[in-house]
């Protein structure tokens, strides 16, 4: 129970996009077609859990011990850089497939600030391991789940009449607003 | 301090090795050129070449998937560049560019209001948009957005401009379009496309056996946009000055602007962008495929011959004429007297065909120099013969033609060769067609004292261009309608006179002319001491006896025998098209069959079989035909430019008739209506006009 109700609450009522505004880079720079948001959802999440695993045992095993508890924010982007490279490495060589529907996207997200920023908040919240999986996997979804909608939006914005000042970036900066606004609905579903 | 540092330190090593062996361990083996390809194409991924980006382009070129030429963006420079590095040969080939083919769009009428996204892919979810026409444009600029190089824009008609110069052929605005009316085109697709009954053609382009887009070349005279007007001309016809000179206009003939007023001058305008290029001083380019390596062989230099040569060759075969006279251009040059069409500038015209690359081989004729199994011996793969019609047909009215009296062609063949021919005393000449016109205006030039032409059925069945006839009238011809010869009255073997029957129309015949029926005891006699018969010709199919010939059936007009639908004769290898096919006919016939046999052949070459066109347009689309149109404001056509007086025509073989200046041409160019075939609307058409009235006072 307390799992689902993590999970849900990782999804919807702390969006990690649109209640704590990480990852905006991809958010809006790869919303324009569905097709591609999938992927980038999909890699996101991929990344976002093993990244998490990983970082959640590098905290716990080797800086904490040691009271090197401030080293983290600089050890982690280390480490998810190493290995979303590693992992790029990997699938290359061991699927092809794969690598041709997540390969272009996990260089953009070795620099992305939501896989980061779902590595901090699990150690923030104190999560033991289980947790920081169903965490950084939910929230990970949150995040493929807001840029889908984003994109089913912005494929919609495409077409219609949008005054040319406000084409592009800008109206999808005033979407991404609103979609934020709507998911402040959820509030207090969780605690 | 040292602690974190070396925890710090320790992780970056560790990655970095880890790293480093998962590189080696997992490596794959890239091919270096795929870096280097990728660097040299521009970085747009627009995808326009149909991979997923530049470095999947470059993949796919490296596989040998696409051509160095795939990518849309950079065009020539960086296929070139890409040749280079790949170490291969760069070929060029016409540009492909986006065409729409809808020009009417504004004045189809509205099915209803429509006021939802503003997008053609919307506004088609409804009953198929807002437009009463279901084939053209919609016009709410879908193409505009999709086109990422600024190609497209909106016109004032509310149709998408599209400018050629930036357009890169990378076919988004083609799957954007919901109507599909936006083709990239090569220049060979061009030269293969026959008209369907599924497009929208106006009722000029139906009619044209060359099937010119009469409307689009208007539209860009127009503009002044001479040079793309004279191009859209030469996508279906290669000699423009000569048809612009003497072409009977068919397509005026189906013109719109007729149920109210006088037909567009369409050849006034061909003549005038044709001449303006002549006089510019310098040929247009135009665009030669690839060599293709398969040799082509055309017999004849007529307009048929002349215009299939010029289509394979740019199709990219190599083709040779061969010709028995001395000189191309068929009966332009040796049947068409000199004040019609000046051998100058059929030269001008006929060199710029063959400097596509054509070669073309004089004085040898099939039969007497060469036969067809020579050729095929020698490596032709396919022959295409168009040796027009060239045999005078006789009324046999006496065994032995008495002195003065000659056939139609043999007299202005004489008149090509040699020009200072004097005609002596009064002259007749039979026949109603061109050559029998051509051959009295001939007359009267050559000192003739009077010219009668005799013919058996009255003027309104003359088979003459109309213009031709009046045009002998003003020069004083005289005409005996309805009367047929019956015998040549003689002196010493000297011709004296003619004997001629009066007649009477009865029925109509097959072709639709009513058959003249004798008169009995109507006998009169015209004295003249020359006689021209121009009773028609057929083809002269002697050489199909020797020896060295495939057999081809022929048809009991004495023409060659052929498949309608693809001009290919009984010998797969050999094609033919033209006057030796149909009998004599037009000019422009002769151009479309050329074009339609290098189709053929083209295909037959390159793929052994020839694809049937599906949905051919061959008749009128009933629906095009109007009988009248609401507010079309009576426009006065422009006056011919007649520049040899009446005075002065019978002592010269000097062109009568002049072009139109520039100013004539716009003003022409602006009474063609631009017709589609269903989009037109009276309504729309009526209120311009009037604003137009109200504007000018
Ligand atoms: C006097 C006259 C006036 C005309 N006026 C008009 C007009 O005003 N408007 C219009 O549209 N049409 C006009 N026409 C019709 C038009 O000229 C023809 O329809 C057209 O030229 C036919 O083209 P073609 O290529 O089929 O044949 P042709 O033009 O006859 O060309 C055939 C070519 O084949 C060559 N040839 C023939 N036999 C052999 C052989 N055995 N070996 C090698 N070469 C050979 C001939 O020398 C000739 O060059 C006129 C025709 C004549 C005769």
């Amino acid at each position: 129970m307390d799992m689902l109700l993590l999970a849900i609450g990782a999804i919807f009522v702390n969006n990690i996009l649109l209640a704590q505004y990480l990852g905006n880079c991809p958010f809006c720079g790869v919303s324009k077609k569905l097709s591609t948001a999938l992927g980038m959802g999909a890699a996101v999440t991929f990344v976002a859990v093993v990244a998490s695993m990983l970082t959640w045992a590098v905290y716990h095993y080797l800086l904490a011990p040691q009271g090197l508890e401030y080293l983290k924010t600089l050890v982690f982007i280390l480490v998810i850089a190493a290995l979303v490279q590693f992992a790029e490495i990997f699938i290359k060589k061991q699927s092809k497939v794969l690598y041709d529907s997540l390969g272009i996207f996990l260089p953009l997200i070795t620099t992305n600030c939501a896989v980061m920023g779902i590595a901090l908040l699990n150690i923030k919240h104190g999560f033991g391991f289980v947790q920081t999986v169903v965490f950084s996997a939910a929230s990970a979804a949150g995040f493929a789940l807001a840029i889908l909608l984003f994109a089913c939006v912005r494929e919609r914005l495409f077409i219609s009449p949008v005054p040319s000042a406000m084409r592009g970036t800008a109206i999808a900066l005033v979407t991404a607003g609103v979609m934020s606004l709507a998911f402040m609905g959820f509030t207090g579903m969780t605690n | 301090m040292l602690i974190p540092a070396m925890i710090l330190g320790g992780i970056a090593v560790v990655a970095a090795v880890g790293l480093g062996v998962a590189a080696r361990v997992f490596h794959v083996d890239e091919d270096p050129r795929i870096k280097g390809l990728t660097d040299l194409l521009p970085g747009a991924n627009c995808g326009g070449c149909g991979f997923a980006g530049c470095s999947a382009c470059a993949a796919a070129i490296v596989e040998g998937k696409a051509e160095v030429n795939a990518c849309v963006v950079g065009q020539t420079e960086v296929a070139r560049s890409l040749a280079d590095f790949m170490g291969m040969e760069l070929v060029e080939s016409g540009p492909q560019v986006a065409c729409p083919d809808c020009q009417g769009g504004a004045r189809a009428t509205l099915k209803y209001e429509y006021g939802g996204f503003d997008d053609c892919r919307a506004a088609m979810l409804f009953f198929h948009g807002p437009l009463q026409c279901d084939h053209g444009c919609i016009g709410l600029g879908t193409c505009v957005r999709a086109c990422q190089f600024g190609a497209i824009t909106m016109g004032e008609k509310g149709l998408p401009v599209f400018d050629p110069n930036r357009c890169v052929g990378c076919g988004a605005c083609v799957r954007a379009c919901p109507k599909g009316i936006i083709s990239i085109i090569s220049e060979t697709t061009k030269i293969l496309h026959w008209n369907l009954y599924s497009e929208c053609l106006a009722p000029c382009r139906q009619k044209c056996p060359a099937q010119v887009n009469v409307p689009k070349y208007i539209e860009h005279i127009k503009n002044g946009e001479y040079d793309l007007a004279l191009l859209t001309v030469k996508e279906r016809n290669p000699l423009p000055l000569s048809t612009g000179r003497v072409c009977p206009e068919p397509c005026a003939l189906a013109c719109r602007r007729q149920t109210e007023d006088e037909p567009v001058a369409i050849n006034y305008l061909k003549r005038f962008v044709a001449d303006w290029e002549m006089n510019s001083g310098h040929r247009l380019h135009i665009p030669v495929a690839p060599d293709t390596g398969k040799k082509v062989v055309v017999i004849g230099g007529g307009p048929a011959g002349l215009s299939a040569a010029y289509y394979l060759r740019r199709l990219g075969h190599a083709v040779t004429i061969f010709e028995q006279m001395p000189a191309l251009g068929g009966m332009l040059r040796y049947g068409i007297p000199e004040y019609r069409l000046p051998k100058a500038i059929l030269d001008w015209e006929i060199q710029g065909i063959l400097d596509l690359g054509i070669k073309a081989r004089t004085d040898v004729k099939l039969g007497r120099d060469f036969t067809l199994d020579f050729l095929r011996v020698e490596g032709a793969d396919a022959i295409f013969l168009a040796v027009g019609a060239w045999r005078d047909r006789e009324l046999g009215l006496a065994k032995t033609k008495p002195a003065g009296v000659v056939s139609g062609i043999k007299f202005l063949e004489r008149f090509q060769e040699d020009p200072s021919i004097r005609v002596k005393g009064h002259a007749i000449v039979i026949g109603g067609g061109n050559t029998a016109i051509d051959a009295a205006r001939t007359s009267l030039r050559a000192g003739a004292e009077s010219v009668t032409i005799v013919y058996r059925r009255s003027r309104d069945e003359m088979p003459a261009n109309p213009v031709e006839i009046v045009a002998a009238e003003e020069e004083g011809v005289q005409f005996h309608f309805l009367c047929a010869p019956n015998r040549f009255i003689t002196e010493d073997d000297k011709l004296v006179g003619l004997e001629v029957l009066g007649m009477k129309l009865g029925e109509p015949d097959p072709s639709g002319r009513r058959r003249p029926m004798p008169v009995e005891g109507s006998e009169e006699v015209i004295p003249c001491e020359q006689l021209v018969e121009a009773v028609g010709q057929m083809p002269d199919l002697d050489f199909l006896q020797h020896d060295g010939m495939p057999t081809l059936p022929t048809t009991r007009w004495t023409t060659i025998d052929a498949k309608e639908h693809t001009l290919q004769t009984d010998v797969p290898y050999i094609f033919t098209g033209g006057d030796c096919f149909t009998g004599p006919g037009l000019m422009v016939e002769a151009i479309g069959a050329g074009r339609f046999a290098a189709r053929s052949i083209h295909f037959y070459i390159t793929q052994g079989e020839i694809p049937p066109i599906e949905h051919r347009q061959t008749n009128l689309v009933p629906d095009s035909i109007f009988d009248s149109i609401v507010g079309v404001a009576p426009l006065p056509k422009v006056h011919e430019q007649v520049v040899v007086s009446l005075e002065d025509r019978l002592g010269t073989f000097k062109e009568v008739e002049g072009t139109i200046d520039e100013e004539d041409a716009i003003y022409e160019a602006c009474r063609c209506l631009n017709c589609g075939t269903y989009c037109y609307d009276h309504d729309m058409e009526m209120i311009r006009l009037q604003a137009q009235e109200e504007a000018a006072g």
